[in-house]
């Protein structure tokens, strides 16, 4: 199989030629010709603009009863007590798709000693029903008790989206849910839409963050995908009444042949580099492990978290868990302050996703200037002790 | 003990770029690598070996190219390597991918641990190493950077969660996807090259794996990639001009406006 081509539309522009990746394509005179080359790929697709290039289906497999399948679900992630805020944003975004859907949403909760306020926060944000699963065997993440509760419950119920956040829990042991009730799962989406069809569209960064692919799952239900964790906005709705419905499931769905012999947190603050609002992060521009002490003070004044770029890391300024990047982190805070570091691709592809960029360096042909919102072209050690004195002043510190 | 390796060839995605003007993407001239963090696996693997008995096989899901992949990983110590390559394969999604793997996993039988890259730099999806363990029904962990062996029949790994490091026991056979911590690659040695260069890499298709073209490629995919396009240039830049003091003001009530949390 390979792409496949309109001739009636191509006009022999030669535009999707250069843009192969793997060569594929060529004008042969006027006629565009597909080599066994083709991995279906689809980059060349969306650069036709005459439509003439299209990818083909993928197989329909044995017959699903997609009209069996109903309801929006959210997987509302539980660790240590809490639910983990990209649930809420979850259950927001569910909503909306729910609402244009004209169908229901449900919250799942799966873990152990659950406090019965959780179930109130996620009606508040706009779930119908919030199925839980009270287990001692869920009191710790296993990809199998978890993966095996959840398929289950899918089973039973057939909702026919299936929604949880793209975190270390969620890359892990949602890929299980959907192997075991073999349909599609879609990675780490930023944008969630419905077709006119009602197919879920769902679009995601790939490629490090340098192509976007919008990727649906014609055939098979549940629609799966998680997604990145601050992309999708909270919000209440008021006066939303919900049920709660406790859900009993047989034993063995809690067996599992992992045993878990210790969780340890991270106690450092700082660290928790994911959930942070704002990071201030450093480089080799810092010249040395002490200076960090800038950044620290920076991030302090904006209760954020301190991160740091491989170079800064390598040199042993700061430890492996601060670093940002393709061998590190991935954030998306709301504010990203870089100081004193190169904006690598590597580290680019770990925190592009932050809503506000600002950067600091006194090259002004470095590549982090490219993404960033705010670009200031300093000596770092001339203009960050300015901005701490002016935020100081402001908040009355100084 | 018999370890398989994943690895993927990938495109180096430090050199991929969006053309300004036609806002496509650029790929002339870029190399096809190693995905970085399948060389965290074969390090591991190797790694693994340096203290006890084991053989390692590595294989790769790709077109007849992906060979050079498996002949990088072999100069560095790896036993042995498998090309898994078919026309039938083109388009497969993570599913079809891990029922590929799988299916050579299961051919060669005797294996104890596998081990995967966390993710693929390209697809960056990060499924497959799970749907290939739920495939073969043995159990598995993400995000490892330390491996032990306390008895013969276990492994004691950390994993990196978002919120700290859980230790966990897993019984083999069982999958492993793996950080950067697991331990910086080693290089090519001089007669691993030698070896690499000359060794033999069998192929396998669909007729060797048993499996039907329906069950591979974009035909045994559950998801479809309807639109690639190139993410929106953000039009919202601005150079901050003036003295160090200026900057510091205006960057201030840039913030403010912005209402970012802490100012
Ligand atoms: C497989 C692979 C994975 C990688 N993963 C990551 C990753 O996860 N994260 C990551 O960050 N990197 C990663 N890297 C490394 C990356 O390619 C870069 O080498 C690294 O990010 C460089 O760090 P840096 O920007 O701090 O250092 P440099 O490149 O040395 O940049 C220092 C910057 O500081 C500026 N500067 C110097 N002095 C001053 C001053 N007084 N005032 C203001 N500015 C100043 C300079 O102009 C320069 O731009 C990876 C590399 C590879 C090959
Ligand atoms: C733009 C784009 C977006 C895509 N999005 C999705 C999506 O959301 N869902 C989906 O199901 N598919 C998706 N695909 C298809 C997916 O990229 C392919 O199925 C690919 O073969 C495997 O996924 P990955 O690259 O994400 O690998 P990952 O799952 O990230 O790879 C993890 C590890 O699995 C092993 N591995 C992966 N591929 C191979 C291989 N070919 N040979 C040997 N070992 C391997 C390696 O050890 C690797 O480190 C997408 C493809 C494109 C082009």
């Amino acid at each position: 199989m390979k792409a496949i081509v309109d001739h009636q539309k191509c006009t022999a522009c030669g535009v999707c030629v250069d843009v192969c990746p793997f060569e594929a394509i060529t004008l042969q005179e006027t006629i565009l010709e597909i080599s066994d080359e083709c991995t279906l790929c689809g980059m060349c697709v969306d650069t036709c603009e005459f439509g003439a290039l299209s990818m083909p289906e993928v197989g329909s497999g044995p017959d699903v009863d997609l009209s069996a399948h109903r309801g929006i679900w959210v997987f509302a992630e539980w660790r240590e007590g809490t639910v983990h805020k990209v649930s809420h944003e979850l259950i927001s975004a569910g909503r909306k798709l729910a609402d244009k859907k004209g169908t229901d949403l449900s919250a799942v909760l799966l873990g152990h000693n659950l406090d019965p306020d959780l179930f109130q926060e996620l009606i508040a944000h706009g779930a119908d029903v919030v199925y839980a699963v009270d287990h001692p065997e869920l009191a710790h993440f296993r990809d199998e008790t978890y993966s095996q509760a959840l398929a289950e419950l899918a089973r039973r119920k057939k909702p026919e989206i299936l929604l949880a956040g793209a975190t270390s829990m969620g890359r892990s042991f949602v890929p299980r849910v959907a192997a075991l009730l073999r349909t599609g799962l879609t990675a780490d989406c930023t944008e969630l839409d419905m077709s006119d069809e009602g197919l879920l569209l769902q679009t995601r960064p790939a490629f490090g963050g340098n192509v976007m692919a919008t990727i649906v799952c014609p055939h098979r239900r549940p629609q799966m995908a998680t997604v990145r964790p601050k992309v999708m906005k909270t919000e209440k709705v008021p006066g939303h009444e919900g049920r709660v419905e406790t859900v009993d499931l047989p034993e063995s769905t809690f067996q599992s042949r992992v045993e878990v012999l210790e969780v340890l947190l991270e106690t450092d603050q700082t660290a928790k580099l994911t959930e942070a609002d704002v990071i201030v992060s450093g480089g080799r521009g810092l010249r040395k492990g002490e200076n960090f002490t800038l950044i620290e003070e920076v991030a302090k004044l904006f209760k954020g978290a301190v991160g740091a770029s491989r170079g800064a890391v390598e040199e042993g300024w700061m430890p492996p868990s601060h670093q940002v990047g393709q061998t590190g982190r991935t954030v998306a805070p709301n504010l990203y302050v870089a100081v004193g570091l190169a904006g690598a691709i590597q580290h680019v592809v770990g925190m592009q996703g932050s809503k506000i960029i600002v950067a600091v360096n006194k090259d002004p042909q470095a590549p982090i200037f490219d993404i960033a919102t705010y670009g200031v072209v300093a000596d770092l050690f001339e203009f960050v002790p300015a901005l701490v004195k002016k935020i100081k002043q402001e908040q009355g510190l100084a | 003990m018999h370890i398989v390796v994943c690895i993927k060839q990938v495109p180096d995605t430090k050199n991929v770029r969006i053309d300004p003007d036609t806002h496509t993407l650029v790929r002339q001239g870029v190399e096809s690598i190693v995905n970085p963090f399948d060389l965290f696996a074969v390090e591991a693997a190797l790694k693994l070996k340096d203290v006890n008995e084991a053989k390692i096989t590595v294989i790769t899901m790709g077109p007849p190219q992906a060979s050079e992949a498996l002949r990088d990983v072999m100069s560095r110590g790896v036993d042995e390597a498998i090309l898994l390559s078919d026309r039938a394969f083109a388009g497969s999604d993570t599913w079809a991918t891990s029922t590929t793997l799988a299916a050579a996993v299961r051919k060669m039988g005797d294996v104890d641990l596998i081990l995967c890259g966390k993710q693929a730099i390209d697809g960056d999806t990060a499924q497959v190493g799970p749907e290939m363990a739920t495939l073969l029904d043995i159990p598995y962990a993400t995000f490892v950077k330390a491996i032990d062996i306390p008895d013969t029949n276990h492994l004691k790994v950390s994993r990196q969660t978002d919120e700290g490091t859980e230790v966990w026991k897993i019984p083999k056979p069982c999958l492993l996807t793996v950080i950067k911590e697991v331990g910086e690659p080693r290089l090519p040695s001089l007669r691993h090259k030698m070896r690499a260069k000359k060794a033999q890499i069998p192929s396998w298709g669909i007729a060797e794996l048993g499996l039907e073209p329906e069950e591979v490629g974009l035909s045994g995919s559950f998801t479809q990639v309807v639109r690639v396009f190139s993410p929106p240039v953000r039009d919202d830049r601005v150079i901050i001009e003036g003295t160090v003091a200026e900057q510091a003001e205006q960057l201030y009530n840039l913030l403010k406006e912005a209402k970012v949390p802490g100012i």
